[in-house]
């Protein structure tokens, strides 16, 4: 039995949804990566027609508890666009896989977004002063008669109305043979890694034309293929440090002071398999969509298909806690592997104090776990059955047909409305994730 | 106003207008264009701008307006911050300098590193023009606000100011320059820590001996100890500069715990930095320490686990043994330096750059160490490294001498004769004439003639051709007696070989060979086997047969 979502855990009211709330939805307007930057202030939205939307927190009310929760519309740019890949005739989504900012380094804003085979630097800076005087023409642009002007004039910078201007500031191009799943900003602030199917590479910020690999798990004859690369992050604190998790449910610490090449990693976390659960499903549903580190740097968790895992670094035999997120759907793998949705990747995120974790499920509903070894609580993203202000009441998901308000059948879940992409305020109870085509931002009551 | 050069444009009508400010007028608008490359036209013409402003205007109204416009593309950032560090005069002169310090304020800020760098150059170049007042009045006070500025980029320029400022001010100021510095050292951004590290040596440099050991010295020892690497490894490079400002006494407790701490650091970066400077290091710290220190750190650098640490000491191999001192560099390099290194190729090229070699090591020395290289390299599967070996070979023989050279490296040069990738043999057949050449030809005839025309028989058909290519090559530096007597009839003998490519070869042999030979002998036995070639059935055979002919005016 799920929890009741009573006095332990925090409570949760929805403040904004973003995005059209019609039932028409483009392919374009499919919200790929939600990501807040490192303050919190700022929070991005990728999606699959290339766009980033960044929305800042309201500034007069961040100071008020119960309205921190709202962001609105800073900056809109389009930032991949779809190209076409002549040699091996294939086109190249736009869509934008991953979003990460850089700590912030002056009065402007950096963020790092990536397709299948290009990453970009953004620069998102403001401009509050325009320049005004010309000598030879009006304001307007009409020119003047160049005999009136008699002296030399300077222009001025007055004050204009905010504008908010996004710009390319770097393209780190063709160093991907496969699809770049992951991006990660060391803690140095000045290298990052990617990472696709079957490589990592390590670039520096400031170049554009070099990238080390640094992992490369491409087995000679490609018919021995048997594992890929599904993400990869860097420590928080540590900058010789990483983690990639792999299709076969294993995640690999690699440690860039010992070599130069990290294809053989410093520890592996993989837990033994039960063998009286193996099924013709147990690789897929193992595969890591997602690894993060604790704020912390002490532990690691990992998102498979049904579960979250917590992992303490320092032990690389077994989980320290471990979390199903819809266990329900264990007996229902066949028709979700025909309908595909057991290959859906799902995020994870830590809370600012590392002591809940948060995971997006079906139905659009949420699942948030204290770190405590409970059964954590399934909350829901809409708009319909939801007020600000107003805690979100718990649901629960039953086998047969539901016999309370706040149940659903298994049968009844709407598998095409999932919530993949999740983000959590570095530093306040506030968290962001993508339905297909909306944000829904929700802030914790405070008492 | 004055008249400036104008680019195009029409004069404006009318004797009252004068001609020259449309040109800067132009140039001012186009400051605000939406071209960056008219933007960038106007910066880079500034100067004029300011010429035909004057220098009040300049002051009052265009730096204001230039300290605001940071929003432009790096290029054009770039080219302003240059321009600024050379408009002292444009602002009426060092009593007015400070007033540059404003627009290269904001862009010292810039995240663009290059602009930063550039800001923070035509800021220490002016501050040099400042009056010792005027630094302590506007320079050291802009310094303070970088350096404790919000922004990340503001700290990291300021790194690159205190050397300027803190000779010329007052020792109070001295001491609050010092103070920021280290703030700057123990910054918590990892961006600010490698600024400050890479500014170490430098602001060392400027200050007094006593701080050096006082402050310096615990600053490079803990950025040396940083837990990003990427400062550690700049703390290395600090170090060559800390260790020649410091007496050799010093050295050894203030200095070489944490050069040993980084040549042995967790992080091959770390290492391969210490690898990189090596040559550096070696002279920042003087022969005895070398001895003791360096050279068993450079010896597990050579042997490091690492494979781009151990290539980026290799690189310095050369350099690292040259610089030993005279009295001691021969045992350093046999019973340390040699053994470690594994690479043939650089074990080799230290000893063919030691002019010295076979006095100060002996022969049976040089033959236990430096043959079984050679061998190794000239046997390598890969042609490149064999031919890189054959290239070596003239210089070593005329090193080694020629007896060493007959006993052990003479078979090596004819067995490359007969190497079955042909830019090997050409080389070798290149080689031959060079030892020729140093040795004589009374050499060539007793030692490696006979060899060579001994491949005239071979039944492989490209080994006989090399025998005519030596012969070719070699018959000049023979002279005549040798090629009449020796050589000449192996070549003529070929003219009956059953393959038409080597009697195509004996033609333009006897070609190449003739002007050495008497006009008798060329009559007498050359030209009638030209006519005979003239006739064969090959249609290459006749024509080289013919060409010689006409060439040999035999015909």
């Amino acid at each position: 039995m799920e929890g009741d979502g009573g006095s332990e855990f925090r409570q949760w009211c929805l403040s904004q949804v973003k995005g059209a709330i019609d039932d028409d939805v483009t392919e374009a307007d499919i919200i790929s990566a939600v990501e807040f930057n490192h303050s919190g202030e700022l929070l991005a939205t990728g999606d699959r027609g290339g766009r980033i939307v960044i929305f800042q927190q309201e500034q007069e009310s961040k100071a008020l508890p119960q309205s921190r929760g709202e962001y609105n519309v800073y900056s809109t740019f389009q930032s991949h666009e779809p190209e076409f890949d002549y040699l091996k005739s294939l086109e190249i989504e736009e869509k934008i896989n991953k979003i990460r900012w850089l700590p912030q380094k002056n009065a402007a804003h950096f963020l790092l977004s990536t397709n299948d085979k290009t990453i970009k630097l953004w620069k998102i800076s403001e401009r509050d002063k325009r320049p005004e005087g010309y000598n030879l023409k009006e304001e307007d642009g009409r020119y003047k008669d160049p005999t009136s002007v008699t002296t030399l004039r300077v222009p001025v910078f007055q004050p204009m109305d905010l504008m908010v201007e996004a710009s390319p500031r770097r393209v780190y191009a063709n160093a991907h043979t496969y699809h770049i799943n992951s991006i990660s900003v060391n803690s140095d602030n000045e290298t990052y890694l990617s990472a696709d199917d079957l490589r990592i590479n390590l670039w520096h910020l400031d170049f554009t034309d070099r990238s080390f690999n640094i992992v490369d798990i491409k087995p000679t004859n490609m018919e021995e293929l048997t594992e890929v690369i599904t993400a990869s992050e860097f420590h928080p604190l540590q900058c010789n440090t990483f983690v990639y998790g792999s299709s076969k449910g294993s995640v690999r610490l690699c440690d860039m002071r010992a070599a130069a090449l990290c294809d053989r990693h410093s520890k592996l976390f993989e837990e033994p398999e039960d063998p009286s659960a193996r099924s013709f499903f147990s690789e897929i549903i193992s595969s890591v969509s997602d690894v993060k580190f604790s704020h912390s740097g002490r532990y690691m968790m990992t998102r498979d298909y049904l579960t979250v895992k917590i992992w303490d670094l320092n032990m690389e035999s077994r989980p320290v806690e471990t979390y199903q997120v819809h266990e329900y759907l264990r007996s229902k793998l066949c028709s979700l592997y025909e309908n595909d949705c057991i290959f859906d990747k799902f995020e994870c995120c830590w809370s600012q104090d590392d002591s809940e974790v948060m995971t997006g499920s079906y139905n659009n509903f949420f699942r948030m776990f204290g770190r405590d070894g409970q059964p954590g609580m399934t909350l829901e993203a809409s708009w319909e059955s939801s007020s600000p202000r107003c805690p979100l009441r718990p649901w629960r998901v039953c086998a047969g047909s539901r016999r309370n308000d706040d149940e659903i059948g298994v049968d009844c879940l709407d598998f095409s409305r999932k919530i993949l992409h999740t983000s959590w305020h570095p530093q306040d109870g506030i968290i962001a994730m993508a339905t297909i085509n909306n944000l829904y931002i929700f802030q914790e009551k405070l008492n | 106003a004055r008249r400036c050069a104008s680019p195009a444009g029409d004069k404006m009508a009318g004797a009252d207008g004068d001609d020259s400010l449309y040109p800067i007028a132009v140039l001012i608008d186009e400051l605000r264009n939406e071209d960056v490359q008219l933007r960038l036209n106007s910066i880079k013409k500034l100067s004029t701008i300011a010429l035909a402003l004057g220098v009040e205007r300049t002051r009052t109204e265009l730096l204001p307006f230039l300290t605001d416009t940071i929003y432009d593309e790096d290029e054009v950032l770039l080219a302003l911050a240059e321009q600024l560090g050379n408009f002292t005069m444009l602002v009426g002169g060092p009593e007015y300098v400070h007033c540059l310090l404003p627009p290269l304020e904001s862009l010292a800020t810039v995240e663009e590193t290059v602009v930063r760098d550039k800001a923070v150059e035509s800021l220490r170049k002016i501050s040099h023009e400042h009056s010792p007042v005027d630094l302590e009045v506007h320079f050291e006070p802009l310094v303070k606000r970088l350096a404790s500025g919000d922004w990340f980029t503001s700290r990291t320029s300021a790194c690159g100011l205190f050397s300027v400022c803190y000779p010329r001010v007052s020792s109070t100021v001295k001491a609050e320059i010092r103070q920021h510095f280290r703030n700057l050292c123990s910054d918590d951004t990892p961006m600010v820590r490698r600024a400050a590290a890479s500014k170490l040596g430098e602001f060392a440099k400027v200050l007094e001996l006593e701080y050096v050991k006082s402050d310096i010295i615990s600053l490079f020892t803990a950025l040396a100890s940083d837990e990003q690497d990427s400062v550690r490894l700049l703390a290395v490079e600090a170090c060559v500069s800390i260790a020649t400002l410091l007496p050799q006494e010093d050295l050894e407790t203030l200095v070489m715990p944490t050069l040993r701490q980084a040549a042995e650091d967790k992080s091959w970066r770390v290492r391969y930095m210490v690898a990189d400077k090596f040559s550096e290091l070696q002279k920042a710290v003087g022969p005895e320490i070398t001895k003791n220190d360096l050279v068993p750190a450079f010896q597990n650098l050579l042997k490091d686990c690492e494979a781009e640490v151990r290539a980026a000491a290799a690189n310095k191999v050369k350099e690292f043994c040259e610089n030993l001192p005279e009295d001691s560099r021969e045992t350093i390099i046999m019973t340390h330096i040699l053994p470690c290194v594994k690479c043939p190729e650089v074990r080799l090229n230290i000893i063919s750059n030691l002019d010295c070699v076979n006095e100060v090591i002996g022969i049976r020395q040089l033959s236990q160490s430096l043959l079984p290289a050679i061998v190794e390299l000239a046997e390598d599967a890969k042609w490149r490294v064999r031919l890189a070996i054959i290239e070596y070979m003239p210089l070593l023989a005329g090193q080694l001498g020629v007896e060493f050279f007959d006993e052990k490296l003479n078979s090596l040069c004819m067995a490359w004769l007969v190497d079955h990738v042909y830019a090997i043999r050409e080389a070798a057949t290149c080689n031959l004439t060079k030892l020729v050449e140093k040795f004589g030809a009374e050499w060539a005839q007793n030692t490696i003639v006979p060899k060579v025309l001994g491949m005239a028989n071979d039944p492989n058909y490209l080994h006989r051709m090399t025998t005519l290519f030596c012969i070719n090559a070699l018959s000049e530096a023979c002279g005549q007696e040798i090629t009449t007597k020796h050589m000449l009839p192996v070549v003529l003998k070929m003219s009956n070989d059953q393959v038409a490519n080597v009697r195509f070869n004996v033609a333009k042999s006897l070609q190449k060979i003739g002007p050495v030979l008497d006009s008798n002998c060329l009559q007498a036995e050359v030209k009638p086997v030209l006519e005979k070639l003239a006739a064969d059935q090959d249609i290459d055979v006749k024509y080289f047969a013919q060409e010689a002919v006409s060439v040999l005016a035999l015909a």
